[in-house]
């Protein structure tokens, strides 16, 4: 068990600055996911809490104490990687004895914490196999088991999913979120997919280009996200923005939130639009509609219209978000908002 | 399809290999061919009743333990210097595959003067550090060695070129995991880097064995066999009988070709569970 701490965290291969003076608290004990597209420095930092990459300056702290200087075997971390890194050379019980093997623990122990692992992840029968015979599931589960037979205080897993197929990959999501129960240490998952980071996380650490956007639960990211970049990151499909067309501000409301109707309603924000595409997705069905210059995402649990037709679309007032200029979210109390509700109601396009 | 590849596999590998067993069996007269006679295995008990031939044995076999040892070794130490990336190892490497591609009897011209006893460098190097120098290709004690750091010298940077690809071939994570797993440096080389490039070091070890066992140029530029026979290998020794006694020379051959037959059975029954392909 232990926190884990980035102190004025810069980190920067060559010229390349990756990450810029973060600071960022990961609290004991809980399931963290650092999520954000392809390049954001997520993998960065997470190799550095491990120690594969030394940070340019700062200092990263688990539980409190400065760990730069401590090789990567001895931080008291395990890693699952995204291609595994299984030794391919070792049978599955040497692989995940390696780490015990390299800590000195005797010969009877091990073999107890190798069969007792084995159980708890299901590789009990492919114990003496070696890992060129074992599917990617079982390969996965080896990664797992022998980062778990260390009793590590923090777990780090790098896109650990990304390999499976999407059955697979929600099976195992849910047993890395038991597993998480089990264990009760730190967690810190690096996915770019934001479904895992929403299912898993108790803690979302939402990154883009090197900086932190939003630290928060699921659902706060989801309820309130604090910028454009937090809208559209998370969430199936994005949240819908527009243009307000005054300071630059624009407005976004979740693709559930809108309701189309054949009638006018009087909801507070209520346009003409065409519906261009239509997925039906089972249990909802997704309308693409265009609307004057902009088109918006629809999800509705019912199934009642079909492409090409005139809707109209309805919004509620309490259901809209503003973002200024720069990005960032206009609080519902701020004064502006007011102002921009009525400029929104003026903005209908025919 | 296949007729113009067997066509030419059974003129120049099939035939010739018949030939030579046929050879094997006859006391051949190159003058006239009508006084050649068969003789049975007489050459092949010749063979092994003949002390040279247990000399030029002994002798391609400790040159070839030697070769194979140093070559393996150096040029395995050389491949995991050089498989760090850097620009100096981009020239070195280029530098140690040189002697690869330069004709062996240069290579051999050129040592010989190196070694020369008088005015050499090598004896000119020890004698200012203070050491007496070496008779090099000149003793029958020290010529076997002299041949032997010739070839290891033309050889390393080939086979260090080998090693240099299968280490580059192992993805670095593997390494990121074995230190997540605590794993001191010689568990790294010994328990993840040697087992994953076995195939190659593999592969190295019967080509060499192979290529030593049926060394000649070396032996023939440098030394000649001498002195006093202390570098007559055993296609050297085949060699000499050339053209007096082409069915014992022949017969030697077959001798030569199942000794490297039988050596690389043997390699593949003791080694092949330790060689892990992936």
């Amino acid at each position: 068990m232990a926190s884990i701490e980035f102190v004025n965290v810069t980190q920067a291969f060559d010229k390349n600055v990756i990450i810029q003076d973060m600071n960022l608290r990961i609290e004991d004990g809980k399931f963290t996911v650092l999520v954000g597209p392809s390049g954001c420095g997520k993998t960065t930092l997470l190799r550095m809490i491990a120690g594969l990459d030394r940070q340019t300056s700062g200092s990263v702290l688990i539980d409190g104490k400065d760990v730069t200087s401590i090789p990567p075997g001895q931080r008291g971390v395990a890693m699952v990687f995204q291609n595994y890194a299984i030794y391919p050379t070792m049978s599955v019980r040497e692989n995940i004895e390696f780490g015990l093997k390299n800590n000195k623990v005797p010969k009877e122990e091990r073999t107890r914490l190798v069969e007792s692992i084995s159980e708890t992840v299901g590789l009990r029968p492919y114990l003496d196999r070696k890992p060129s015979t074992l599917s990617g599931g079982q390969r996965q589960r080896v990664a797992l088991a022998r980062a778990m037979v260390k009793k590590p205080s923090v777990f780090l897993m790098d896109e650990p999913l990304s390999n499976l197929d999407a059955k697979l990959r929600v099976q195992m999501r849910i047993e890395l979120i038991e597993l998480h129960k089990q264990l009760g240490t730190t967690f810190v998952y690096v996915t770019h997919d934001q479904v895992e980071a929403m299912s898993m996380a108790d803690t979302i650490v939402l990154m883009n280009e090197g900086r932190i956007q939003q630290e928060a639960a699921p659902e706060t990211i989801y309820r309130q996200p604090s910028n454009l970049f937090a809208a559209q990151f998370i969430g199936v499909p994005p949240m819908n923005i527009g243009k307000l067309g005054t300071d630059g501000v624009s407005f976004g409301f979740r693709p559930e939130s809108g309701v189309l109707s054949d009638e006018r309603t009087g909801a507070h924000y209520c346009v003409k639009g065409t519906i261009v595409t239509r997925e039906m997705l089972g249990s909802e069905t997704i309308y693409q509609v265009k609307t004057g210059p902009h088109a918006f995402m629809i999800k509705c649990t019912e199934d009642l219209f079909t492409a090409d037709r005139e809707v109209y679309l309805s919004v509620d007032s309490d259901k809209l978000f503003f973002f200024g200029e720069d990005g960032s979210r206009i609080a519902p109390n701020d004064r502006r908002v007011d102002d921009y509700l009525r400029a929104l109601r003026g903005n209908v396009y025919v | 399809m296949i007729l113009p590849a067997m066509t030419g596999i059974i003129l120049f590998v099939m035939y010739p290999i018949f030939y030579l067993v046929k050879l094997s069996l006859y006391q051949y007269n190159l003058l006239n061919k009508d006084k050649s006679k068969f003789v049975g295995l007489n050459n092949f008990k010749e063979i092994f009743s003949r002390d040279d031939f247990y000399n030029a044995l002994t002798i391609t076999v400790i040159y070839t333990v030697g070769v194979v040892v140093l070559t393996m070794a150096l040029s395995l130490l050389i491949a995991v210097w050089l498989s760090r990336n850097t620009r100096i190892n981009a020239i070195v490497q280029a530098g140690i595959f040189t002697p690869h591609i330069i004709s062996i009897v240069s290579i051999a011209l050129v040592w010989m003067w190196l070694m020369e006893p008088n005015y050499g460098l090598f004896n000119f190097v020890l004698k200012t550090v203070g050491l007496p120098g070496l008779p090099w290709l000149q003793s029958s004690s020290t010529s076997l060695m002299s041949v032997i750091i010739v070839s290891v010298w033309q050889n390393v940077g080939y086979y260090a070129l080998i090693i240099v690809a299968a280490l580059k071939s192992i993805p670095p994570t593997i390494y990121e995991a074995a230190a997540l797993d605590n794993a001191s440096k010689f568990k790294v080389f010994t328990k993840i880097t040697l087992p994953l490039i076995s195939p190659q070091l593999f592969f190295i070890l019967i080509i060499m064995t192979i290529g030593s066992f049926k060394v000649f140029d070396t032996v023939k530029m440098m030394t000649g066999g001498g002195p006093n026979g202390s570098t007559t290998t055993l296609v050297y020794y085949i060699y000499e009988f050339r053209t007096n006694s082409i069915g014992y020379a022949s017969a030697t051959g077959v001798v030569l070709m199942a000794i490297i037959a039988l050596l690389t059975f043997v390699y593949f029954r003791l080694l092949s569970q330790k060689i892990h392909y992936q």
